[in-house]
């Protein structure tokens, strides 16, 4: 199927450099960004491109170890993500197992609704009247509870249970098995693919809110790493920025400072990128199959 | 016993609706956490967006609220605030359609006719990464990189011979920049779909093409995009139904003072007037405009896509 044709061959090469550099394009500026943490500020300043600094330092790094401010956060966005991972993922497993069953009483006008909050939703501040009203305001809760279920892996998880084979389950039913039993001890470990893949979106997802935390905290010092992220590095940037941030006051820090503070937000990211690539796609594309 | 088994081969007709209940009583136990969350936070709000229709006080609740009728949708026509949004949100969704919703198509095409596959996953690979970043990483990260205080382009700039450009400031860089970041972030992930959809394409079909003479551009015409038609067109019906929302966290992260009268789009003016303003019943009409608008487009391109003998998504 090769037509080797001049044209053709210039413009294999062609696609081939541009989708290097393309590709080096969305990894280059995290590269940047990694390496320039670790330089001085002088040096950010006189030489403009380097991927290795002359004088790698960790002061930025110690800086930020030693405020009581980023821990702070850091400790509340790891805190937020594992307890809101895994209750996520229990509320979301036992739902599309139970509407996985097409002989439930009611499962139309459930997955009905659950469908229609697709394509409408109450939106923003009826959303935020009702999180105030269950007094949630300044809660952690309130980070994880108006987001707990996403509609979408809810789906995929659910079109998943209903194409695993019954003939084990029906076995374990003639045993004896309730359904909570069955679910349990012979679903969910079948479905460790799953449970892996949407492990990992979901705390991808609440460890990059940024939204919620917006909208539902009031209370600095309550703030989870994204948000205080922002805060940081837009601090030297003084009036222009909005929300004004006077109990968890920063010392206006240098360059490498809030590189550092990117570097925080992005490295778990960064770790579990290999296992997200891994299963990520296989996610996206259940998905696409069937709705 | 006996019922059990046949409920889940679906001869559950001998029971009542009441006995069937009672059998699944533990499926509705497992159901019970994930429908609170669907009544308390997606139907309630539901309810809640008739404050569109009160002067909503908070003292007195969603039900006590005096009512005001088409009111808060009355001023907000009226409103100079409305033209600004309606043509700062246009503006952002028309250039996103443009130039962002072609990109992964194209970026998807390139990456099918590279035969090497160690180097299209490779490819694939380094091009994913910014989907998983937040938006205030992504955010972050074109600061440093476009701030005229050391950023590096701008110093590129001046080593060059350039005068600094102040991207984060200056209202026409505004829009640019916002489809720029979109493109850097998401073109990769987005490409995902359409590569499902190639790698269904039959491989006979290529080489009987080439058996009949059809060069690259002729194969690409005749069978590459064809087998991605219904997944575009799909794409651009749900991509309509979004004219309106241009996402709130990439808007409000790059809008400052300066450049407010090209930044300020429905959803952040939603969370401005309503969050920070406290007008929770204006807000909420103005985002039930929005709504609506979107539901209509979504509709309607999905019928003349029908019409037109096109993949729907009704």
């Amino acid at each position: 199927m090769q037509n080797n044709t001049v044209l053709s061959r210039i413009f294999d090469v062609c696609n081939y450099v541009f989708l290097l550099l393309y590709g080096l394009l969305c990894f280059f500026p995290f590269l940047y960004i990694v390496s320039a943490s670790f330089a001085d500020s002088a040096e950010i300043i006189s030489r403009s491109i380097f991927l290795v600094p002359h004088n790698p330092t960790v002061a930025a790094y110690e800086y930020i170890i030693s405020s009581p401010v980023l821990p702070r956060s850091l400790l509340v966005s790891i805190g937020v993500t594992f307890a809101g991972t895994v209750i996520s993922m229990a509320v979301t497993m036992s739902m599309a197992y139970a509407v996985s069953k097409t002989y439930l009483v009611g499962r139309k006008i459930i997955m009905g609704f659950v469908t229609f909050t697709l394509v409408f939703s109450g939106g923003m501040i009826p959303t935020f009247l009702v999180v105030k009203m269950l007094g949630l305001i300044d809660h952690f809760a309130a980070l994880i509870l108006p987001v707990c279920v996403n509609t979408f892996n809810l789906i995929v998880i659910k079109n998943f249970f209903q194409r695993l084979p019954t003939e084990l389950e029906d076995a374990a039913r003639i045993d004896g098995c309730n359904d909570m039993r069955i679910f349990v001890n012979i679903v969910l470990p079948l479905s460790m693919p799953v449970i892996a893949t949407f492990t990992l979106m979901y705390a991808v997802g609440y460890w990059n809110d940024y939204f919620n935390s917006l909208i539902y905290l009031n209370n600095t010092k309550k703030w989870p790493l994204q948000i205080m992220l922002r805060q940081i590095v837009m601090f030297s940037q003084g009036g222009i920025d909005e929300a004004s941030v006077d109990e968890a006051y920063v010392k206006p820090p240098a360059q490498s400072i809030k590189m550092a503070v990117i570097v925080f937000g992005t490295l778990p990211i960064l770790a579990v990128y290999p296992f997200l690539q891994k299963h990520f796609a296989k996610g996206v594309l259940l998905g696409s199959v069937k709705g | 016993m006996k019922n059990r088994l046949a409920g889940s081969t679906h001869a559950a007709n001998r029971l009542t609706v009441w006995q069937r209940i009672v059998r699944d009583r533990w499926l509705y136990v497992l159901v019970l956490p994930g429908v609170l969350y669907y009544f308390i936070f997606k139907l309630m709000p539901m309810f809640g967006i008739i404050i569109a229709f009160q002067k909503y006080n908070p003292y007195l609740g969603f039900l006590n609220s005096p009512w005001v009728g088409f009111k808060n949708f009355n001023d907000f026509f009226n409103n100079p605030d409305f033209m600004r949004l309606l043509v700062n949100t246009l503006w952002i969704s028309f250039l996103s359609i443009v130039f962002y919703f072609p990109a992964p198509i194209i970026l998807a095409l390139l990456l099918n006719e590279v035969r090497v596959s160690w180097y299209k996953r490779s490819v694939q690979t380094l091009v994913y990464i910014p989907h998983f970043l937040s938006w205030v990483i992504a955010y972050s990260i074109f600061y440093m990189l476009l701030t005229t205080d050391g950023g590096l382009v701008n110093l590129l700039i001046e080593k060059f011979g350039g005068e600094k450009i102040a991207f984060l400031s200056d209202k026409s860089w505004f829009r640019p920049l916002v489809i720029i970041q979109s493109i850097w972030k998401e073109t990769g992930w987005g490409t995902i779909i359409f590569l499902a959809a190639l790698a269904s394409v039959d491989v006979e079909q290529y080489e009987a093409a080439v058996v009949d003479g059809a060069g690259r551009l002729r194969q690409l015409w005749h069978i590459t995009l064809p087998a991605i038609k219904s997944t575009i067109i799909i794409l651009l019906i749900l991509r309509m139904g979004s004219v309106l929302n241009t996402g709130f966290e990439q808007i409000y992260l790059m809008s400052n003072s300066i450049n407010r009268s090209v930044s300020q789009v429905f959803d952040t003016y939603v969370y401005q007037v309503g969050i920070t303003q406290g007008s929770f019943s204006f807000a909420t009409a103005v985002n039930l405009f929005k709504s609506i608008i979107g539901i209509i487009l979504v509709y309607s391109t999905n019928f003349i896509a029908k019409k037109a003998g096109e993949a729907t998504i009704f």
